[in-house]
């Protein structure tokens, strides 16, 4: 047995990193704290490709052949009772590790893009100390030993996320962008937090290792007391997924995705594409077991909620002009697939293969969606605006960012041998054996995404050229080294033999490439190139001709289907006027009437007595001899009779 | 020297005494008689503690004792109240008790 012991500083680097420079950062030039926070994540990221080769290739397996699932670390945290203790620790599995490499990679490679994008930028040291606060939370949420310390985990990720969207708080969009994802996600963590109380109480503990192992008493509990025709346990992962999807945006509380996009374009890299919304994916991938067994119908409604969203998002998609916005969806769509293939898969070997394609497609989603955002974030740094109407003609000024951007487009748009190709075959052949309706649901979101991601890269790149303040031209090598690594990554990272490191049963089996369905997808696939290319590829009216024949049906899905005006009329017109007013009056009225009823009486009755304090001494003495002469009498004559 | 004077005589002296005291602080205004009306009420006390003692029980002597005390108490109180009135004297040339009537309301 290998010692992992050492992956605890993993997470102790950009905890101190975050105290460090967050308390010192000031007393040094801000590109101190930049260089800091880029090698500490350099020396984490070494740290877990490490831990990932002694795990995958050192590491002796289990003795049937499966990798193992132990903790690295466990130190008791808090001892309630005997029973009751919260732990804090390092769960090594598959996923997890898988995750580490993710995080780091692409957080290392934002934190080298950071130093020369937020070049100049007032708050740069605040920048860095939050980066490393987030990964340092994003980190101990995948390695996390129970789902307490997940869920602490869960929060800080939250709290990290929000105070980067609001990073330039100066601006009234940004703020109310951070306050809105803060709040919608903190609804969701509501129902989390629900779902774990519900599930801890029923099984008795919170650890993963039990929950999920062989005899977790989830699946022994036989799901306890039915309510709605639901047992106990369908309804606990019901509402802990309700969490998974808040923090993932998957529909209905995807709202504050695209309006987190107000926040600098690394972060969103960062957080809202290839690490923080996926946690709610790897949520549900780490009570798989539960899912599967004990709940079916909480992994249907998993399925149904990650397929929506996909069609949903990509729909919308397809209609926004702001680059970001547009980025935003795709991935709120693409994490709907991930969703969806974790809601179609079963449990062990071949059955399992949804499981692997959603962490398949995770992993290479994290590459192509990073680069996706980095490479916008250039364009957005070469030409000042996020509107695609003002881009145009970019291919001759920026030639990195065209052929990485374009790499990535054709990854997502699934075109192989990039990544892309690979983990949607799988979800696609995954979605195929459990329901052909829902297989061509999602047949239909790859076409709409290359559809998108090309419309998008005909009209940065192609189309007219725009006449701009100053010629738009490449970032320092610290933005374009980035984009290239993870182009690189965008474009191999699915040759990768995924099946045979990440499985639901954590057995290796292979899995291959369906001709049967990789060959329509890829089909759809350009054929939603082709499209766009007919489109965009010079200037058109035909996409404004088809925009208008749609009519309704396109003016809602630029208008995102109202989605957020539901939101407004529910919390503005029905709780404020119908929950929020009666409650301020009766505080008003009743609670407080109450307390100044008595502060009145009160005041009226010394007002009444206070004569009575005259000064006068033998008025005093007078009043209390005649008291006790009284009192004498009284006792004389009640113990006389 | 009072052999035979029964108990009765001993009590009625005393209460007529503490009952001229209380009458006394009651009604008198200058704070010297006042505070020989709280002499007049604690000899009253006292006289009743020696009676008791001598007639009730012979062979003890806490009831001198205890007269000894109040007498003491007695005297530590007037050298200070004496102390208070002739600071209150120099302050207002007078020592009418119903011209001190500062702390009230």
């Amino acid at each position: 047995m290998i010692d992992f012991s050492y992956t605890i500083w993993i997470l102790l680097i950009p905890l101190f990193m975050f105290v460090v420079v967050g308390l010192f950062g000031n007393r040094f030039k801000p590109l101190v704290s930049g260089i800091a926070g880029t090698s500490g994540l350099f020396v984490m990221w070494i740290l877990s490709l490490v831990t990932a080769y002694k795990y995958f290739f050192v590491l002796e397996k289990a003795a049937d052949g499966s990798f193992q699932k132990f903790l690295a670390v466990n130190i008791r945290w808090l001892n309630l009772t005997d029973k009751l203790h919260i732990d804090m620790g390092i769960l090594l599995d598959p996923i997890s590790i898988m995750m580490l490499i993710v995080i780091t990679t692409v957080s290392f490679m934002v934190h080298l893009y950071s130093i020369g994008y937020m070049d100049g930028e007032k708050g740069f040291m605040r920048f860095f100390a939050t980066l490393s606060l987030f990964s340092f939370s994003m980190l101990g949420l995948v390695v996390a030993t129970n789902i307490f310390q997940m869920y602490i985990f869960w929060e800080l990720v939250g709290v990290s996320s929000y105070l980067l969207i609001g990073f330039y708080y100066t601006k009234d969009s940004a703020v109310s962008a951070s306050k809105k994802a803060f709040i919608v996600t903190r609804f969701a963590d509501l129902g989390f937090l629900i779902g774990i109380l519900m599930l801890s109480f029923s099984t008795g503990t919170f650890d993963f290792l039990t929950l999920t192992g062989q005899n977790s008493p989830a699946f022994s509990t036989g799901g306890g007391v039915m309510f709605l025709g639901l047992s106990t346990m369908t309804w606990s992962m019901i509402f802990i997924f309700m969490g998974g999807a808040g923090k993932s945006a998957m529909f209905p509380l995807h709202i504050w995705l695209p309006d987190a996009m107000e926040g600098p374009t690394p972060v969103s890299a960062l957080i809202h594409a290839a690490t923080m919304v996926v946690a709610g994916v790897y949520l549900v991938a780490r009570l798989f077991p539960i899912y599967v067994v004990a709940a079916p119908v909480a992994l249907d409604v998993v399925m149904y909620v990650g397929a929506f969203s996909s069609i949903f998002a990509a729909v919308i998609a397809c209609t926004q002009f702001d680059i970001k916005r547009v980025l935003a969806y795709s991935t709120m769509s693409q994490i709907g697939m991930m969703m969806f293939a974790l809601g179609v898969s079963g449990y062990g070997g071949h059955e399992g293969l949804g499981y692997m394609a959603s962490m398949f497609h995770l992993f290479t989603h994290a590459f192509f969606k990073a680069l996706l955002f980095l490479a916008a974030g250039a364009i957005i740094h070469a030409v000042h605006s996020n509107v695609l109407n003002d881009m145009g003609g970019l291919r001759k000024h920026l030639p990195i960012t065209h052929a990485t951007f374009l790499i990535a487009c054709l990854a997502i748009a699934g075109i192989p041998p990039l990544a892309g190709f690979f983990s949607k075959d799988e979800i696609l052949a995954a979605g195929h054996e459990k329901s052909l309706m829902l297989y061509w649901v999602e047949m239909i979101v790859s076409g709409l995404t290359a559809f998108y991601m090309f419309r998008l890269y005909y009209s940065i790149f192609w189309g007219k050229n725009q006449h701009y303040h100053h010629t738009p031209h490449e970032g320092s090598w610290t933005m374009t080294v980035p984009l290239m690594f993870l182009a690189v990554g965008a474009a191999l990272a699915g040759l990768i033999p995924f099946s045979l490191f990440v499985s639901s049963d954590r057995m290796p089996f292979v899995s291959h490439i369906e001709l049967g369905i990789a060959i329509p997808a890829v089909l759809v696939g350009l054929l939603g190139i082709i499209t766009a290319t007919i489109f965009y590829r010079k200037e058109t009216t035909i996409p404004d001709q088809i925009f208008n024949a749609l009519g309704g049906f396109s003016r809602a899905a630029y208008r995102k289907f109202y989605i957020d005006e539901i939101y407004l009329f529910i919390t503005k017109k029905i709780i404020f006027n119908y929950v929020s007013r009666p409650i301020a009056w009766f505080d008003r009225h009743i609670v407080d009437g109450s307390m100044n009823g008595m502060a009145y009486v009160t005041n009226e009755t010394s007002e009444r007595i206070k004569r009575f304090q005259s000064g006068q001494l033998q008025q005093y003495a007078l009043v209390l001899i005649s008291g006790v002469v009284l009192l004498t009498l009284l006792f004389t004559y009640l113990w006389t009779n | 020297m009072f052999e035979g004077v029964p108990l009765t005589w001993f009590l009625i002296t005393g209460t007529i005494m503490f009952f001229v005291g209380i009458y006394g602080f009651l009604v008198r205004k200058n704070l010297i008689t006042i505070l020989m009306s709280t002499e007049l009420i604690l000899n009253s006390v006292n006289i009743n503690f020696v009676a008791f003692n001598k007639i009730l029980y012979p062979g003890h002597l806490e009831g001198m004792f205890f007269a000894i005390f109040i007498i003491a108490v007695a005297a530590a109180e007037a050298s200070v109240a004496i102390a208070i009135i002739i600071n209150i004297y120099r302050r207002l040339v007078n020592i009418d008790v119903e011209k001190m009537n500062e702390m009230k309301y």
